[in-house]
């Protein structure tokens, strides 16, 4: 029963089928009756015409603050942020309404809703059109955070982010729009179980977002050199599956913990920090961003990537003595 | 709710104003009071003495179902919106039982029943709160509306235009109302605000503009009327801009020192929309015996409420747990 579908057609199809479904689903954001930026959209306006999915000012914090007063009357809005660096300007919004006015009013109200951030690396995109800034999100009780890093995942955790009756911060990373795999409709994930992308018992590889396919790639390259890696794809951070990673390095005695945001402040601390508590002895390494801005220029912005080798080559030192 | 009625009914509605007015009134010397001299309110309250024909005037001018988003200065709008002065209470007390379950407080204060989707912490965010309110709305079909009240000092707030616009652009159900006391906090709103300020800002956007008299209770209520009906009949966004003044500080603890020497003084002697009342009702024939009773009538409603908000027990300790989140939700793990 399974299709091929790009990473981007694999979410539209998740919102075409929730639109279908139900009536409430409305989608809001800038240009999205042409389809939005990278096509997340394309052909729906035209199914579902312009009432459900709206053409929007350029006004991110209104596009957020009226999800929440639509939400809060009991449609289920997908806000579409364009660029989770734009996501910034509707902070207020997102962190101190959205975020809280389940809380805050004592239960009275939900704020179901899925807040769509495309982040990441993305050919030259510069300072403002790259970020990775997902830990941020993580701080914030009342968010859930999700970041899908494959078509199926992207298919079946939209589609989870949709029916969740909690607010969705939901990145999809620009540079896997194209990214081709086999989408099977009726398969279902629930939101906080990480993936485990390759088994291995020598050292364990923590990641999400696009990264995970690095940690996957690595995985292969380490298999053939005889280091069995463990690849998990944690896929949510809020909630992320502590079990399953801390199960797996208690196998492996070693943790990788590799994302592209900066790597001070970043979520693989919390992952590391975590482990470290979890399973005493455990050898722990962090691959995350240098502290400086994504320039534009190739080889500048290279500077800020984690690649494959770094991987491999920090599993290979881990994995030496 | 109001129908254009013979002067029995004008009568009614004119007297149901003033004791809106006085329960408005009541509750917030109550809760100064809760505040200074029994700390029992631990928060910050921000009172609207003085601004209550806002409330009243404007309320009284929509359904129980239709929506409403307010500010920190929302005890006002709370109540004459239909809300339990009794869980009110409870609130601002953080207590068992209050409209919040003692998680919000009066900046928080909400009850849903009433179409009360809440009060703000934070200047200007209800106005694209209220416009999305309204969005919903007309997407499901209702024949409900949104009122949408924030101070003169959101105006200076970037939601304002963006929610203003979006409003209009989408002809959304949804009536603004800037409640001018004149201040922002500690400033006086027209030396940092540009250009003719809220009503110019708005008609700039297309809004139809209605300026009022706001301690006037009967002015704000006749505009009130007029303005929901053409919204409710599908006619867009409208902007309501009553002028009105701020009797208190800012919060209850705040003596106001800044203002010129008998500013306030002279506002409650000549502008109280209270007074103001109880003359033209006194004008209509209404005694004074009616008029004290409608007084000690709110007083002690308020005085007896406030004893038994007291009386209530504190939330219970795991509720700081519950309701953040079903999907990773603390209750559960919190960490
Ligand atoms: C975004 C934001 N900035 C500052 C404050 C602090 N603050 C609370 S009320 C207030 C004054 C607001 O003035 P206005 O909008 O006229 O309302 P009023 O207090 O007069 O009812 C300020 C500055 C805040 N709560 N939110
Ligand atoms: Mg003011």
């Amino acid at each position: 029963m399974a299709e091929k579908m790009t990473y981007v057609e694999a979410s539209r199809e998740a919102l075409r089928e929730a639109m279908q479904s139900d009536e409430t689903v409305w989608c809001l954001g800038e240009d999205l009756g042409r389809g939005s930026v990278f096509g997340q959209y394309l052909g729906l306006q035209e199914e579902f015409g312009p009432d459900r999915v709206v053409d929007t000012p350029i006004s991110e914090a209104a596009i957020m603050g009226a999800a929440l007063g639509a939400a809060m009357v009991g449609t289920r809005p997908v806000v579409e942020m364009r660029f989770s660096d734009f996501a910034l300007c509707a902070t207020d919004e997102l962190v101190n309404q959205i975020a809280k006015a389940r809380f805050m009013f004592g239960g009275q109200s939900r704020a179901a809703m899925v807040i769509r951030k495309p982040t990441g690396m993305w050919r030259s995109s510069a300072a403002q059109h790259s970020q990775s800034l997902e830990s941020w999100y993580t701080h914030i009780p009342g968010l859930v955070v999700v970041c899908p890093a494959t078509p199926q995942d992207n298919y079946s955790l939209m589609k989870a982010a949709i029916a969740a009756d909690d607010p969705v911060v939901y990145f999809e990373h620009k540079n896997i729009w194209g990214m081709e795999g086999e989408v099977n409709r009726a398969h279902t994930v629930e939101i906080g179980k990480a993936a485990i992308r390759r088994a291995g018992a020598d050292v364990t590889i923590v990641s999400w977002s696009d990264t995970a396919n690095l940690a996957e790639q690595a995985g292969a390259r380490l298999a053939e050199e005889g280091i069995s890696a463990e690849v998990i794809d944690l896929r949510s951070l809020w909630p992320w599956d502590k079990e399953a990673v801390t199960a797996s390095v208690a196998r492996t005695g070693r943790l990788i913990v590799a994302h592209e945001s900066v790597r001070a402040g970043g979520f693989g601390g919390e992952v590391a920090a975590t482990i470290a508590e979890a399973v005493p002895g455990a050898r722990i390494r962090r691959l995350g961003a240098p502290r400086s801005l994504i320039a534009y220029a190739p080889n500048l912005e290279d500077q800020m990537r984690v690649t494959v080798d770094m991987i491999a080559q920090a599993a290979r030192e881990m994995t030496n003595d | 709710m109001s129908e254009p009625g013979d002067d029995g009914d004008n009568r009614a509605r004119s007297i149901a104003l003033l004791r809106m007015m006085e329960r408005i009134r009541a509750f917030e010397k109550q809760a100064i009071l809760a505040a200074e001299r029994d700390k029992l309110v631990l928060g910050a309250i921000h009172p609207s003495i003085g601004q209550e024909a806002c409330a009243a005037g404007i309320m009284q001018a929509v359904r129980r179902d239709d929506i409403l988003l307010s500010t920190h200065r929302g005890h006002g709008h709370t109540l004459a919106k239909g809300a339990d002065p009794l869980a009110m209470f409870r609130e601002l007390l953080g207590r068992e039982g209050g409209c919040c379950g003692g998680k919000g407080g009066s900046m928080h204060i909400a009850d849903f029943n009433v179409g009360m989707l809440g009060a703000n912490g934070v200047v200007g965010a209800n106005i694209t709160i209220g416009a999305g309110a309204a969005h919903g709305l007309k997407l499901i079909g209702s024949d409900r509306i949104a009122v949408d009240i924030f101070g003169d000092g959101a105006v200076n707030r970037g939601p304002f235009l963006e929610g203003l616009n979006w409003a209009a652009v989408y002809a959304l159900p949804v009536l603004f109302v800037c409640e001018d006391n004149q201040w922002s906090a500690t400033t006086r709103t027209r030396t940092v605000t540009a250009g003719e300020g809220a009503g110019a800002r708005a008609a700039a956007m297309g809004l139809p503009v209605t300026t009022v008299d706001g301690n006037n209770v009967e002015e704000v209520a006749q505009a009130a009327d007029q303005m929901v009906a053409r919204i409710r009949a599908g006619n867009g966004p409208e902007f309501l801009h009553a002028i009105t003044y701020r009797q208190t500080g800012h919060t209850s603890f705040d003596q106001a020192a800044y203002r010129p020497e008998g500013e306030a003084e002279r506002h409650k002697r000549e502008d109280d929309p209270i007074m103001r009342q109880r003359s033209y009702l006194q004008e209509m024939g209404v005694s004074s015996a009616e008029l004290e009773t409608i007084h000690a009538e709110a007083q002690a409603e308020m005085a007896a409420l406030l004893k038994e908000a007291a009386a209530t027990p504190f939330p219970p300790d795991d509720t700081a747990f519950t309701d953040v989140q079903d999907i990773g939700s603390p209750a559960k793990e919190a960490f």
